[in-house]
């Protein structure tokens, strides 16, 4: 069947220096040293670590868990004790450190107790909680949590269940070799996720420069007999394999800026995601492993199954780098970002380690002036145009960027690709969006200080309101108290006209007093049960001692004092 | 000429009454000047720059009895963007109010704390827990660094401490280097 294919807006065709690694198989990678598992390694909250230092892990074992439901658990990628449990430097372009598992393998590779789930009995709910826990993730390099994304639409079921196998960005060969070699588990997957989301059909992107995947899958498909899933040659043109661009390929919708896919029934996930989908409910095995390209200024460019917290350096040595090599970075060359340190760990978003050297990579040409040619906005695929966003960038003008959406950028590099002037236009987008994000976090906390500011000033007039009705109250029952006695003459004059210190004073003296007879008052509850006899006494030296106080209660205008 | 200007006067009565019906109609409440400049201000409420609290300088801005150039937390992007909402000349951070300062959160040495519940009288957001006799302790995402708890504590044990960088808010830097060029 033939089924139209849609283009989407710009894109470029960069050289895909795709070749070399696909020639070898994936091949395993003999155990580290030393593992180093970051607990935070996808979108969302930060897992919590579950184990301490000396303790003996097992391979499958969860080793931090989910925080909150927009999160995803992290687990020993092989048996051995835990080292410790501190910040490490993780691969990231900051360089920063984040809460890490260190684990020194012992070498036995030995399983864990697995968590095993009957997926046809289970609840949908059930399912999604299983995924969080075996912490799979969209691993084409979002990292977005994947139960999140497998549930239907308020409709209940989706149109269709987009499965990206395009591996557009040059050097990148992992998906590629798995479609190649996992067709047939990839497949249950992905039939699992289609039961998941109640899909209508399914429809595998795979771009047009990979023959042997696509027929592997193809192939995989026909043995399976399963109806309404096709895979799909599409043309090679980056970035093809970008989540709205691949839609709007294969299915012709054009998901509008600030929209998602979902509301207009469609989905859509990375073919190694489906894979560990298969293998988290099939063999009740976490997300452990990914494969890995390494490729760039290395001898032999190939793909590797890869442990989660391997060192990079440790991988690369198996491609034998080349001495010149000065840098890594994680991704391609198009969308990639260089990592602070070579024993960096691989993570679950780590589809590619690019070996790089000044050669392979020169510095770019000087930035020159934007000459407002337009080439960027003719190349960008999310129909944005760069050269008004960098204007605004660069002048620090970010409400402007916004406007122009900058938000819909996808960084896929295109705009930088193609500029006559070498201007590094998503370098400037990436510093944009985070000193907005930056602005929105301190506006947020703005916005609260601001309430629990005028909160307190609340509490506090209210307190004092209080306060003043409370002293009113007594200063107008005492005053009763003390007419109905009738006081003694001579005794007000004394304390009517004092001087500025003596009502001072008076007034400490006066609260002093009070204070030791309201401590009298709560102290002996026992009173209450007391006999008539006694109660009459206790009357009497009630009287007198207000007889005696009464010279020492200042009148109330004196409180001015 | 006459029916001219009758209706050139006309149309200008017109106007005017139309113009007067809508500034009745559409009155907004209270100042949205004073709102909108209470926004830009950074809610630290630490009263350096002269004024109990953002919001009374804000009015104080608004009503021309004070500079835009007293806020040290604002710095100097908050002086830039009151002189943008009031058209106003831009002017460097006045010193005697202080200068800007890394963001940094108060923290409470919790063994010297005697409970004197000082600090909480101070701290104008209620950051700071704790009851009497209690040691007390600071909510730190509630901070917004005011320093005004450093001085009331008797027994000194409360010591700003700058916020670390985390992935969360690590920022790209303006770019100034290139690290990639498609081969
Ligand atoms: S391609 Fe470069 S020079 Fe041309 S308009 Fe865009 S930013 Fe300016
Ligand atoms: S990086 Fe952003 S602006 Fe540039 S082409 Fe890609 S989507 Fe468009
Ligand atoms: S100096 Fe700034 S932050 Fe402090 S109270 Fe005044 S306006 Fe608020
Ligand atoms: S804890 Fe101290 S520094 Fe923080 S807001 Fe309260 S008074 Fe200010």
């Amino acid at each position: 069947m033939l089924r139209k294919l849609f283009k989407f807006h710009g894109g470029v065709k960069p050289q895909t220096n795709k070749e070399r690694s696909t020639t070898a198989p994936i091949a395993p990678v003999p155990l580290p040293d030393r593992l180093v598992i970051p607990l935070h390694q996808s979108v969302g909250g930060h897992p919590r670590p579950l184990v301490q230092p000396g303790d003996r892990v097992f391979k499958g074992q969860r080793i931090g868990a989910a925080d909150g439901n927009l999160s995803s658990a992290v687990h020993a990628s092989t048996s051995g004790i835990v080292r410790d449990v501190l910040p490490a430097v993780m691969p990231h372009t900051s360089g920063l450190t984040t809460l890490s598992v260190v684990i020194e393998p012992d070498g036995e590779d030995r399983w864990g107790e697995l968590e095993r789930i009957n997926v046809r009995a289970a609840t949908p709910d059930e399912l999604r909680d299983y995924l969080r826990d075996a912490g799979v993730v969209g691993l084409g390099g979002a990292v977005f949590p994947s139960h999140l994304k497998l549930k239907p639409g308020k409709e209940g079921r989706l149109d269709t269940l987009v499965i990206n196998g395009a591996e557009c960005e040059p050097f990148i060969t992992c998906d590629d070799m798995l479609m190649r070699e996992r067709a047939a588990d990839m497949l249950k997957g992905i039939s699992a996720m289609r039961h998941m989301l109640q899909a209508r059909e399914v429809l595998i992107g795979i771009e047009d420069n990979k023959p042997e995947a696509l027929a592997a899958v193809q192939a995989a498909i026909t043995a399976s007999g399963e109806q309404g899933i096709e895979a799909l040659s599409i043309p090679t043109r980056y970035p093809a394999g970008g989540a709205k661009q691949l839609i709007r390929v294969l299915t012709g919708i054009e998901v509008p800026h600030g929209r998602r896919s979902t509301d207009f029934g469609v989905q859509c996930f990375n073919v190694g995601t489906a894979y560990s989908i298969h293998d988290a409910l099939e063999h009740g095995r976490p997300l452990l492993s990914r494969v890995v390209t390494v490729a760039g200024n290395v001898d032999t460019p190939r793909n590797y199954d890869v442990l989660i917290g391997t060192p990079m350096d440790h991988v690369v040595r198996l491609a034998g780098a080349h001495p010149d090599t000065d840098r890594y970075i994680m991704g391609g060359p198009m969308m990639g970002v260089r990592m602070p340190a070579f024993d960096v760990p691989v993570v679950k978003a780590t589809n590619c380690i690019l070996v790089g050297s000044p050669a392979l990579f020169p510095p770019p040409p000087p930035e020159m002036p934007c000459i407002r040619c337009g080439e960027c906005a003719k190349a960008c695929p999310a129909d944005l145009a760069p050269f008004e966003m960098y204007w605004f960038s660069r002048a620090k003008n970010f409400g402007k960027t916004q406007e122009y959406h900058l938000f819909d950028c996808i960084e896929c590099g295109c705009c930088s690709f193609v500029c006559p002037s070498h201007i590094p236009l998503v370098d400037y987008f990436r510093f944009s969006k985070s000193e907005i994000w930056a602005r929105e976090r301190e506006k947020e906390a703005a916005d609260t200080a601001r309430e629990r500011f005028e909160f307190k000033n609340l509490r506090q007039e209210r307190e004092k309101q209080e306060k003043a009705e409370k002293l009113a109250a007594k200063a107008a029952a005492t005053r009763e108290k003390v007419a109905g006695e009738a006081a003694p003459p001579g005794a007000t004059p004394t304390a009517a006209k004092p001087t500025g210190g003596d009502a001072k004073r008076a007034l400490i003296e006066a609260a002093m007093e009070k204070a030791r007879q309201q401590k009298a008052q709560i102290a002996p509850k026992n009173t209450d049960a007391s006999t008539p006899g006694v109660q009459a006494e206790m009357a009497a030296i009630d009287a007198r001692r207000a007889a005696l106080e009464q010279p020492t209660e200042p009148p109330p205008p004196a409180g001015q004092a | 000429m006459l029916t001219a200007l009758l209706v050139m006067t006309g149309i200008a009565l017109l106007l005017g009454a139309g113009l007067g019906f809508a500034s009745i109609k559409f009155k907004v409440e209270g100042d949205p000047l004073v709102d909108k400049i209470d926004a830009i201000l950074p809610q630290t409420q630490c009263g350096q720059c002269g004024f109990p609290g953002c919001r009374p300088y804000a009015n104080a801005i608004a009503g021309g009895e004070a500079e835009i150039n007293q806020c040290p937390p604002g710095g100097e992007e908050g002086i830039r963007k009151l002189a943008d909402l009031l058209g106003r000349e831009f002017k460097p951070l006045s010193e005697e109010h202080g200068v800007e300062k890394p963001k940094s959160v108060a923290v409470i040495d919790e063994a010297t704390c005697i409970g004197c519940t000082l600090c909480i009288q101070a701290c104008p957001v209620d950051a700071i827990v704790g009851a009497a006799k209690q040691m007390h302790t600071i909510i730190a995402a509630d901070c917004t660094g005011c320093e005004l708890c450093l001085a009331p504590c008797p027994v000194d044990c409360i010591a700003m401490e700058p916020i670390a960088e985390t992935v969360d808010t690590w920022k790209w830097r303006y770019p100034v280097f290139q690290i990639k060029q498609a081969a």
